[in-house]
């Protein structure tokens, strides 16, 4: 187990190292010129000298490199080119609605997946499951800024159910994590309804309706209990399919989370923030992915690390 | 028709009682909500750089001049008077008494002197700072010999001397712009790399909080040296908030200003109901929206391929695709700006004239690239002109491409035709020569440039800086009259086909007050808030 967790970090660590060179080499293909940005309309060549040289970006391709993953192993993600300050603290500070944010996505997720999926699962065939599984089509392929903007139109708008966007209390959280996990609890749906479909083949649930117990313990107790296993391990990976979501879900609820960040900063080509956030939420995509196998072997003990 | 007829009688309510509202100055109190999408990114006068940062910058800082409210007017500020040399060499500043920096300090004319030296100084990466050129001891603090700039005296804790290399007509209103805003040194030194987080002004309103990616607090600068101004007691700034969302929260009365203006997909709807006439405001902007053409390449080389160019657009139907949000451009200027010559109405849509022109000048067969900023209403603006050239034999592909993208392509020179929406000129101050050198002048036609046309005619640079040597306020007209027709004959040249001046509509909620060119001030954009009053208050 520990020569798994060593393997598996150096892996990850492996990884992280690829991740800053791409981002690296990303924003060096870019055609534009974050000079110019800074220095605006009515710079002097001068002016524009002068801030190159201040960045370093008059040195080679390689040693830029250097300096930046020099500075990244000691936690030093740079400084803002339009903001004037430190990218760490910065990225830091909106982490904590990000991450508030996907837990209220998966908790919605599995929400609406899994009783959707057993619901379908019980009733296989059926004019139920049928609805169930079209519905969890819809919301898997329903673009996030259409059916955010949708919910803030109906439950904010219309209804005064939820407040219109914003961050700070529970009844902000709603809507947004609502938007981001539909899409998985679309998904977790599919898994579920599959996984239980074969659950409920097993002996041991025919040997339980043997001895007269009720259909709900059967299906909760021996069904449900087996069928959730593949679908707790797979929580670790959302974080990578949130990464994405959070970019347009956060646009669209005013939330001031690190997809915020990364929108604003692509607008006006801040290289250091758009790197910044990368990383991080990189780093948070690796972690997610690890614990999901470290997760795995301890809820289904058929699954071995090697 | 209910409806209609309580929304009539709310709107002539409204205009009842606005008369009265005007009759005495209205009384402080109340709040204001402003919402934008991005992120301010700086406080910092001798930083920020758009427009989004200016408005409220100018509420926390302010200069030696200023402009009269909702007006291009310039007016002194922090200066109580000043006296301009016969050479134009030497302006003296004479400072208001008892000005007081936000932490409780009297401002003194060596604060005047630290804060033209921090904008100069390269350490400070100002954006700004090259506008100073003319000041004396410039190029020492530019290239790293000094720290402070020999033309710059303070004989007393009252009185500023500016001593200039050259004479600039442009100097008043550069002191006007927020890059020469005052600033208090030791708190800049105490903040340190936060300065731009953590303002301290002399302006009416009055730092207190930012809650980054969430919002900035402002309240009332009770010690502003102005008597009764500001009328608000607060301002919050919110941000991350999607304009079409902020529409909706300003309907259901929770903001009270949509600050990135109205989204284009709710415009035709909230203009064509009635109840909404009092809360847009509407009004002229300095901005000009226009296709660059590469005079240094082949086609457009050749004047009467560009000549073309412009007599092949539609303008007209450009303004129909922005749903009327502008007016079609005849020149560079906009009309809002002095210089702009109402009896020049430029290039007429004429595709027969346009293929004539095109026949005479015999390049042939014209296939060209056209770059557009990728974010609507851009692209839609960029496929009529682009169907307008190919209607006259021009085949223009277009490249749409992140604003950043576009901007670095016209740098290079590397762009046959940019459309400059998004990206457009709205003038840092106004007056045309800030339409001029950056833009249509040589010193803008270099690598990294903005004059994306490569147009350098020297002999008109050499008559704007003739021009911008009158100084004197008897000079004036000759001064905007010679303007005019250098703009004139740069039409003649046309490196570039204007499209349309964009007009702005600020959509605010009932309980705010004041007059619609408050909302839609030239200078404060998009709002003056220092003027602005909340009807609950009176």
């Amino acid at each position: 187990m520990l020569r798994y967790l060593a393997r598996r970090l150096a892996a990850s660590l492996l990884i992280l190292l690829g991740v800053s060179i791409v981002t690296f080499g990303l924003t060096f293909m870019i055609p534009a010129d974050p000079v110019a940005m800074i220095a605006g309309r009515n710079s002097t060549p001068q002016m524009r000298d002068n801030i190159r040289i201040q960045l370093g970006l008059d040195k080679p391709i390689p040693e830029q490199y250097a300096r930046y993953l020099g500075r990244l192993v000691t936690g030093n993600l740079g400084m803002s080119y339009a903001r004037k300050s430190e990218v760490g603290p910065l990225v830091v500070s909106r982490l904590p609605p990000t991450l508030l944010l996907m837990l209220g996505a998966i908790i919605a997720e599995l929400l609406i997946g899994i009783p959707a999926g057993i619901y379908a699962a019980t009733r296989r065939g059926r004019f139920a499951d049928k609805a169930a599984m079209t519905l969890s089509f819809v919301s898997v392929s329903t673009p996030q800024f259409v059916l955010g903007l949708t919910l803030l139109y109906l439950f904010a708008y219309l209804w005064n159910w939820f407040p219109l966007g914003g961050y700070g209390k529970l009844s902000n959280l709603i809507l947004p994590a609502l938007t981001l996990g539909l899409a998985g609890g679309g998904w977790y749906s599919r898994m579920m309804r599959s996984s239980m479909i074969e659950v409920l083949r097993n002996d041991y649930i025919r040997t339980a309706r043997a001895k007269g117990m009720s259909e709900w313990r059967v299906t909760m107790k021996h069904g449900f209990r087996n069928a959730i296993l593949p679908i707790v391990a797979m929580i670790g990976l959302d974080v990578g399919i949130f990464m994405s979501g959070v970019v347009v879900v956060e646009n669209v609820f005013g939330w001031p989370g690190i997809g915020q960040l990364m929108w604003q900063a692509i607008q006006s080509l801040d290289i250091p923030v758009i790197m910044g956030v990368t990383i991080v939420a990189a780093c948070f995509i690796v972690l997610g992915n690890l614990i999901a196998d470290l997760v795995s072997p301890l809820i289904d003990p058929r699954i071995r690390l090697r | 028709m209910k409806k209609l007829l309580i929304s009539a009688v709310a709107a002539l309510a409204l205009l009842a009682a606005a008369p009265l509202a005007m009759a005495d100055a209205p009384k402080q109190g109340g709040q204001a909500t402003v919402t934008f999408n991005n992120d301010l990114t700086t406080l910092d006068p001798q930083v920020g750089y758009d427009w989004q940062n200016w408005s409220v910058i100018k509420s926390i800082f302010d200069g030696l001049m200023d402009y009269k409210p909702g007006t291009t007017e310039l007016v002194p500020d922090l200066a109580e008077s000043y006296t301009v040399s016969d050479d134009g060499l030497t302006y003296t500043f004479k400072l208001r008494d008892g000005v007081k920096f936000h932490n409780g300090r009297t401002m003194t004319s060596a604060d005047v002197k630290y804060s033209f030296e921090r904008a100069v100084n390269p350490a400070t990466q100002s954006p700004g700072g090259g506008y100073f050129g003319m000041i004396a001891g410039y190029d020492d603090v530019v290239g790293g010999k000094a720290t402070t700039l020999s033309g710059i005296e303070t004989p007393d804790d009252k009185t500023v001397i500016f001593k200039l290399t050259r004479p600039d007509a442009t100097f008043l209103h550069l002191m006007a712009i927020n890059f020469g805003y005052v600033v208090p040194k030791e708190e800049v030194e105490k903040a340190g790399a936060d300065w731009g987080k953590k303002p301290v002004g002399t302006g009416a309103f009055k730092f207190v909080e930012w809650v980054p990616g969430q919002s900035i607090k402002l309240e009332r600068n009770k010690d502003y040296f102005r008597a009764g101004v500001p009328y608000l007691d607060g301002v919050t700034f919110e941000f991350g908030q999607d304009p079409t969302v902020a529409v909706l929260r300003l309907k259901k009365g929770e903001i009270d200003i949509v600050g990135d203006g109205i989204p284009p997909a709710q415009f035709a709807e909230l203009m064509a109901d009635p109840a909404n006439k009092p809360l847009i405001a509407e009004g002229d902007q300095l901005h000009t929206g226009y296709v660059t053409m590469n005079v240094t390449q082949p086609p457009f080389d050749n004047v009467k391929v560009r000549q073309a160019v412009n007599m092949a657009i539609n303008k007209d139907r450009i303004v129909r695709l922005i749903n009327n949000r502008g007016v079609p451009a005849s020149q560079a200027l906009p009309p809002a700006m002095p210089g702009y010559n109402p009896d020049n109405k430029g290039y007429g849509y004429d595709p027969e004239g346009a293929k004539k022109l095109l026949a005479e000048a015999g390049v042939g067969e014209i296939t060209t690239e056209l770059y557009v900023m990728n974010v609507d209403p851009n692209p839609r603006i960029a496929q009529a002109i682009q169907q307008d050239l190919a209607a006259v034999g021009i085949k223009a592909e277009i490249r749409s491409l992140a604003q950043a993208e576009v901007i670095a392509a016209g740098g290079a020179g590397k762009a046959p035709m940019i459309w400059s929406g998004g990206m457009a000129w709205i003038a840092d101050f106004p007056d045309p020569a800030n339409f001029y050198y950056g833009i249509l002048g040589c010193a803008g036609a270099v690598e990294g440039g903005w004059n994306w046309s490569r147009y350098c005619n020297k002999a008109l640079d050499e008559r704007a800086t003739k021009a911008d040597a009158m100084v004197k306020d008897d000079q004036k007209d000759a001064r905007i009259a010679e303007w005019k027709a250098i703009f004139d004959d740069v039409l003649k040249d046309a490196p570039w086909a204007p499209i349309f001046n964009e007009k702005r509509f600020t959509y605010h909620s009932e309980r705010l007050g004041g007059d619609a060119t408050l909302f839609t001030d030239p200078i404060h954009i998009p709002v003056n808030y220092d003027y602005i009053y909340a009807k609950d208050a009176q």
